[in-house]
């Protein structure tokens, strides 16, 4: 059964923007984007809006509804009271493009900033053997869609623009802690490159970006606590430290 | 102008559009977290009401002062002087940087302080009123690093906690095999502390966590995987064991004090 909701949709630029109203007929098991095409399709034929899936897989989508971010094409429209006003915005942690659309090429640089996975030199290919116990804990951040809902939500840098610059931000640092505990990456310095030049003692355990990530990775309990522990290993353990020199060897393999 | 309200981003005025009660949480853990400092710290410096036949209170275990009460005691052992520059010295004030340093530094109490009393940021998506953000890589923060000792610490406060829980199985008279609402209550209050301390994130690093092949450690790999189990639950532990640790002082000092008479069941 239709009915209709009210809608407010931020548009503009960055030099100048606003909250529109307006009121746009909603179907049953529709969700946010839906009625943003609606409305674009019948009120607004210039609204911006960037999507692709609509089924939670790519992460174009991603917006704030009602001040949290989210992903349009995955928030249902029934989740909001029939006379409940919902509100629409870009994320606000990026440049604003236009009405709904954010340049999120900081997290493009950021990825760049990463070292790749490193091979060993003794397996040529076809010889690489891993366990499924050993890359288990990998997989789970490979889920990510890069969406940036945990990057648009992280108070480091949503409310520190200067810290952009010293700071990767909770997406990379899964893929940090993919690759350190990935069973055949050779890279040693993970650990002391995350801490000095990728910011991981910039996050204070805050959480927001576990709560926000569509795809449910435990982003600070799987990622984050266990790189900062890692690190403690390197840094801030001198028994460790001590042990690791005495064994010649880069900690527990 | 900087965070959300920073030139290129989008036109907004207000610092959250958020509709749901977001400050509800923190204001709870505000609440909870600052009654039991309070009263931890009138606790820690009363110097008096924790002990009562074989129940110490868990705020004063291990009493490690000349001017404990000989029975809480572990075997006599009063290696700390009395008083200090002249000032009587509470034994409670003794030990209470390692429980203290243990909770300060647990990632989960982080996550629930720097929301509630620091508000960086008060809750997800609410601009936080700062204007500089270093987080944990200068003093003081940094220390938050040392987590780890004060697990180790806090393993070791456990085992003796688990012994006065034990202890409190005797009769007034000494007999072993007796039980009291005391002896539940500090059961109680050790259990959740150790299901707090094995649940933690320091705990499953150090079990298993910082391997890079499991395939190679099946013994920690399990260990691990147990603890991964707890961990989902950390801050569920983290609440509970505050509250019974609480409860297990309030009782004790209710009981030595002649407030409250501690009830034998056998």
């Amino acid at each position: 059964m239709a009915r209709k909701l009210n809608l407010r949709i931020w548009r503009g630029d960055s030099t100048n923007g606003g909250l529109q109203d307006v009121v746009v007929e909603a179907n049953d098991g529709e969700v946010v984007l839906d009625v943003i095409h609606r409305v674009q399709a019948t009120q607004m034929g210039d609204l911006a809006v960037r999507w692709n899936c609509k089924a939670g897989k790519c992460g174009s989508c991603s917006m704030e509804i009602n001040g949290k971010p989210r992903l349009a094409c995955m928030t249902q429209v029934s989740a909001y009271g029939d006379d409940e006003t919902i509100t629409v915005t870009p994320l606000r942690a990026f440049p604003v493009i236009k009405d709904l659309v954010t340049d999120v090429s900081f997290n493009y640089r950021k990825a760049m900033e990463i070292p790749a996975y490193s091979h060993p030199e003794n397996l040529k290919p076809g010889e690489a053997r891993m366990e499924q116990i050993d890359v288990e804990r990998s997989q789970e951040f490979r889920k990510c869609i890069e969406c940036f809902l945990c990057q648009d939500t992280c108070h480091v840098i949503r409310d520190h623009e200067d810290n952009k610059k010293s700071f990767a931000g909770p997406r990379f640092f899964i893929r940090i802690a993919e690759l350190d505990m990935h069973p055949l990456d050779t890279l040693k310095n993970r650990k002391k490159t995350a801490q000095e030049e990728h910011g991981l003692g910039m996050c204070n355990i805050t959480k927001c970006c576990t709560e926000v990530c569509p795809e449910h990775i435990r982003i600070t309990d799987n990622a984050i606590i266990p790189m900062k522990e890692r690190v403690v290993d390197e840094k801030y353990d001198p028994i460790r430290w001590l042990g690791s020199k005495i064994r010649k060897r880069e900690g527990i393999v | 102008m900087s965070g959300v309200f920073s030139p290129a981003r989008a036109k907004i005025k207000e610092r959250t559009l958020r509709t749901d009660k977001y400050w509800l949480q923190p204001a709870i853990t505000f609440g909870v977290l600052f009654s039991f400092v309070i009263y931890a710290t009138f606790r820690a410096f009363e110097g008096a009401n924790y002990y009562k036949d074989h129940l110490i209170s868990p705020f004063y275990s291990p009493c490690l002062s000349k001017a404990c009460v000989p029975e809480a005691t572990i075997f006599g052992w009063t290696p700390v002087s009395a008083e200090i520059f002249n000032f009587a010295l509470s034994p409670a004030l003794i030990i209470l940087i390692f429980p203290l340093g243990f909770r300060m530094t647990c990632y989960y109490y982080r996550k629930a302080y720097y929301r509630a009393f620091w508000m960086s940021p008060p809750a997800c998506a609410v601009a936080e009123p700062h204007t500089k953000y270093t987080g944990e890589t200068r003093a003081p923060l940094i220390l938050q690093n040392g987590h780890r000792w004060f697990f180790y610490a806090g393993l070791v406060f456990n085992i003796i906690l688990t012994y006065d829980a034990i202890i409190s199985f005797k009769s007034i008279e000494g007999e072993w095999g007796h039980m009291s609402v005391g002896s539940l209550v500090l059961v109680l209050s050790t259990t959740m502390l150790w299901l707090y301390s094995l649940s933690c994130h320091t705990c499953r690093h150090t079990l298993g966590g910082r391997l890079k092949h499991f395939s190679k450690h099946p013994v920690r790999y399990k260990l691990w995987s147990w603890v991964s189990v707890l961990n989902h639950s950390h801050p569920r532990f983290a609440w509970y064991s505050l509250a019974a640790v609480a409860f297990a002082d309030i009782y004790v000092r209710q009981v030595a004090s002649g407030a409250w008479t501690n009830f034998y069941f056998f």
